[in-house]
């Protein structure tokens, strides 16, 4: 893969990765053997025709090949940049048994972005139903949703609470590994289909959920912004911040670009960033961005990290430093922290994901220097909402519940993306999303309501 | 964009505008907020929902530093960029008989609309307001006529009681019996006033200020300590039990920026300097 050196980019915010060149593209295509049974369609959760697209490019047909795409996925630009191909479409793919992959994700991100350039030829739209649907959440899964739904000609009325639409898209992921001019370009290209967004609306608060109700359906896709805490001593003292709040301040706020944009952060000297998965990633190299000297603490070993191993490495190449099998006991400091003290852990047993449970080990403690630290140990369905619809059934972890349709325990309520699943990926909020949306349509269709 | 349908400086440094925002007019309730974004390079600043009148809503804020500079500053015919609410839950409004609210400075301009909604669960309603000159004493009239019973203090003695807003409460306490009490006004004026009523075991709600990001429970920049736990201001309050609240750790949290916030107001004096 081609990407700029990490010298270079650990100075700015601009892409990482480089991408193919479209000769590269071609051959790497050719080595597609077209499997009877291709098991990469199987490896995508939304069944992208994996085979039919690599034909085209590999006859040079690059439109032809994202329009392949976009039949099953609105968004590739995204995916083909943050979706976790190695856990899914390559990993499956026959090839990588005996050596590599076809690169599908590079692929995808290829033609997406030769399409966009070239001008995206719009769907056809249904006639108009009469029906109002509101999707809440303007993430992936609530983008997905509204789309299929106005391709239908049902009226959407799309809520996010921010100034800005995308959900973590725009507010979470970095701009170096995912632009913000791309994100906006799918955004519009969903906005273009008719869909009426309405930012600066906190749903539950500024419509209140008898008034949500009364739409014909309602697709939740509120996400899971809730950021957990690591419930340790020091961990109000100023300095301290949730993934979360740092990303947001940065992606959304520009804080990098403090003081032509009012927003402040703090700049760490030395950023310990707790946790390891992508948002942990996300965390620590913007961090480095900034100019800290920054350590990852993960509990587990290196290979148990979850997040995508591209970014582990990015993030390695970046001079993070990797501090395995250790996690924070407590935050030192008076009024501004000093350090972070963490214990040593060993590996038990393997657990049912086939990771290990991780032991603290007595006396083993040891101290990090710190001036910021930030917590990226998991984050959950925000409650707000969805505590106040009465007889909606959540989870133990407060996701809604809903069958794979995305119905819940409310005729007219239907739930995708994190907010149903808890805490996944893009694709897969995106293919909730969509399953939703043919739901309700079927629903809003058949007359019934 | 949303209009700004009028600003006036109503006392030295506090201004008064109304926002033309329906979606958050129609579902506003006494306690809640808005965060505000004057422009694209603006920060999300929350300021409390002082009154609604159709479709307009008052905001009244002291200005402080860059942000509430630059929003006095907008015209008649301005627009801010966004206005997002209405925020945290509405404060808890029920019959308690007596009760008291002690507004200190700008935290006054919450004081009416709580004051008028107390009034109609049949409250009787007392209220209590301080300032440290009076002329910074806001809003005397708007709650003279809410109220059934209206004391006025200020630090220096310029008008009414010469004192604290606390020594008026503790008074009213001592004479007659009241069932419940808010405080709203700065951080420490909270602390401390909350303290005159923690013996007699009032119940007594504060309005809490931390700094805030999103407003909607993402990210946990306004996480205050109350009653041990971890509570996020932004959808959990910001009104919470006074006498559970850890203030020392949520002054030290309104810190944070100090330094990176004088300089962004010294780049924007900076700036308006240059204007012509
Ligand atoms: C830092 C970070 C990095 C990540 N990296 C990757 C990656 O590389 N690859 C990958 O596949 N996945 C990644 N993920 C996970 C992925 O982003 C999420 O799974 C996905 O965004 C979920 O989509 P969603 O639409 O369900 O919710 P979200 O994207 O969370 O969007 C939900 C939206 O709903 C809005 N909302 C919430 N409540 C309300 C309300 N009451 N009223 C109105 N609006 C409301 C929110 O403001 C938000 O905009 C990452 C996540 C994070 C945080
Ligand atoms: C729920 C709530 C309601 C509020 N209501 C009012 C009100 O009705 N009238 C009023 O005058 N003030 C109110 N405030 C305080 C107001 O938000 C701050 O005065 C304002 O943010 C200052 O911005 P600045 O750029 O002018 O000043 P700055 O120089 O940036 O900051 C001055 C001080 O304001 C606080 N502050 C700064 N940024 C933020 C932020 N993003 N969120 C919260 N506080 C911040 C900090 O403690 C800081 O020390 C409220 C705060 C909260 C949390
Ligand atoms: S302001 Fe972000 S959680 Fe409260």
């Amino acid at each position: 893969m081609r990407r700029r050196a990490a010298e270079d980019r650990i100075h700015d915010f601009l892409e990482v990765d480089l991408g193919m060149t479209e000769e590269d593209a071609v051959s790497e295509a050719n080595r597609c053997i077209g499997c009877k049974k291709p098991l990469c369609i199987h490896g995508c959760p939304v069944q992208i025709d994996i085979p039919a697209f690599i034909a085209r490019v590999a006859e040079g047909d690059f439109i032809g090949a994202a329009e392949k795409i976009k039949e099953q996925n609105m968004l590739p630009a995204i995916c083909g940049r943050v979706c976790p191909q190695e856990t899914q479409c390559e990993s499956t793919c026959i090839l990588s048994k005996k050596g590599e992959a076809i690169p599908i994700g590079q692929l995808e991100r290829l033609v997406a972005d030769i399409e966009r350039k070239r001008g995206p030829k719009l769907p056809d739209i249904g006639k108009p139903t009469g029906k109002n649907v509101a999707v809440v959440g303007s993430g992936p899964a609530g983008l997905t949703a509204s789309a299929e739904l106005a391709k239908e000609g049902h009226h959407v009325t799309l809520y996010e609470s921010l100034h800005m639409p995308g959900g973590v898209l725009t507010y979470g992921i970095p701009a170096f590994r995912l632009p913000k001019d791309i994100v906006n370009f799918e955004i519009l290209q969903v906005l273009s289909l008719g869909v009426e967004l309405r930012t600066n609306h906190f749903i539950g608060r500024s419509l209140h959920v008898h008034e949500l109700l009364r739409y014909d359906a309602v697709v939740l896709a509120t996400g899971a912004g809730l950021p957990y805490f690591m419930d340790i001593e020091g961990e109000n003292l100023n300095g301290v911040f949730s993934a979360n709040e740092f990303l947001t301040r940065i992606n959304l706020m520009h804080a990098d670009e403090f003081p032509t944009y009012d927003t402040p952060v703090l700049k760490g000297k030395n950023v310990v960033v707790v946790g390891g998965g992508n948002v942990a990633m996300d965390a620590a190299r913007v961090a480095r961005r900034l100019g800290g000297e920054v350590t990852l603490v993960y509990r587990r070993r290196e290979e148990d990290l979850p997040a995508r191993l591209a970014e582990v490495h990015h993030a390695q190449e970046e001079g993070i430093s990797f501090v395995f099998c250790a996690a924070p006991i407590r935050i030192l400091g008076e009024k501004s922290l000093t350090g972070i003290e963490c214990i040593r852990m060993r590996m038990d047993i393997l657990d049912d994901s086939g990771r290990p449970n991780p032991i603290p080990i007595e006396g083993s403690l040891f101290t990090i220097e710190a001036d910021v630290v930030i917590g990226a140990v998991g984050q959950g369905p925000n409650p707000v909402l969805l505590r106040e619809i009465e007889g909606l059934t959540l989870g133990k972890s407060g996701n809604v519940v809903t069958l794979e349709t995305g119905e819940t325990s409310l005729p007219h309520v239907f739930a995708a993306g994190d907010a149903a699943t808890g805490a996944a990926t893009v694709i897969l909020a995106m293919g909730t999303g969509k399953r939703a949306a043919q739901t309700v349509n079927q629903r809003l269709k058949g007359g019934s309501g | 964009m949303y209009p700004i349908m009028k600003n006036q400086e109503i006392a030295e440094d506090v201004h008064e505008i109304w926002v033309k925002a329906p979606h958050i007019a129609r579902n506003a309730q006494p306690g809640q907020f808005v965060i505000i974004r004057t422009n694209e390079t603006g920060e999300r600043v929350p300021l409390t929902i002082s009154r609604v009148v159709g479709s307009t809503i008052r905001i009244i804020f002291m200005k402080v530093g860059k942000t509430t500079h630059a929003l006095a500053a907008i015209p008649e015919t301005g627009y801010i960029e966004d206005i997002v609410g209405p925020l945290g839950k509405p404060s808890e409004i029920a019959y308690y008989g007596t009760v008291a609210i002690v507004g200190g400075g700008v935290g006054i301009a919450s004081t009416p609309y709580l004051a008028k909604a107390l009034k109609a669960a049949e409250n009787r309603v007392v209220g209590i307001l301080g300032a440290r000159t009076a002329g910074l004493l806001i809003l005397e009239n708007e709650m003279a006529d809410i109220c059934d019973e209206l004391h006025i203090g200020t630090d220096d003695g310029s008008k009414g009681y010469h004192g604290f807003a606390v020594d008026l409460l503790r008074t009213l306490i001592n004479t007659e019996p009241v069932h419940a009490v808010w405080i709203i006004g700065q951080t420490i004026m909270m602390k401390v006033t909350s303290e005159a009523t923690r013996e007699m075991g009032i119940k007594t709600f504060v309005s809490l200020n931390p700094i805030m990001v999103d407003g909607t429970g993402m990210c946990g920049a306004c996480r205050c300590t109350v009653d041990g736990k971890t509570k996020f201001a932004c959808v959990d309050g910001p009104d919470f039990d006074a006498h559970t609240v850890d203030f020392d750790t949520l002054m030290q949290r309104q810190q944070m920026y100090h330094e990176l916030e004088l300089e962004s107001f010294e780049a924007w004096k900076a700036a308006e300097g240059e204007k012509p």
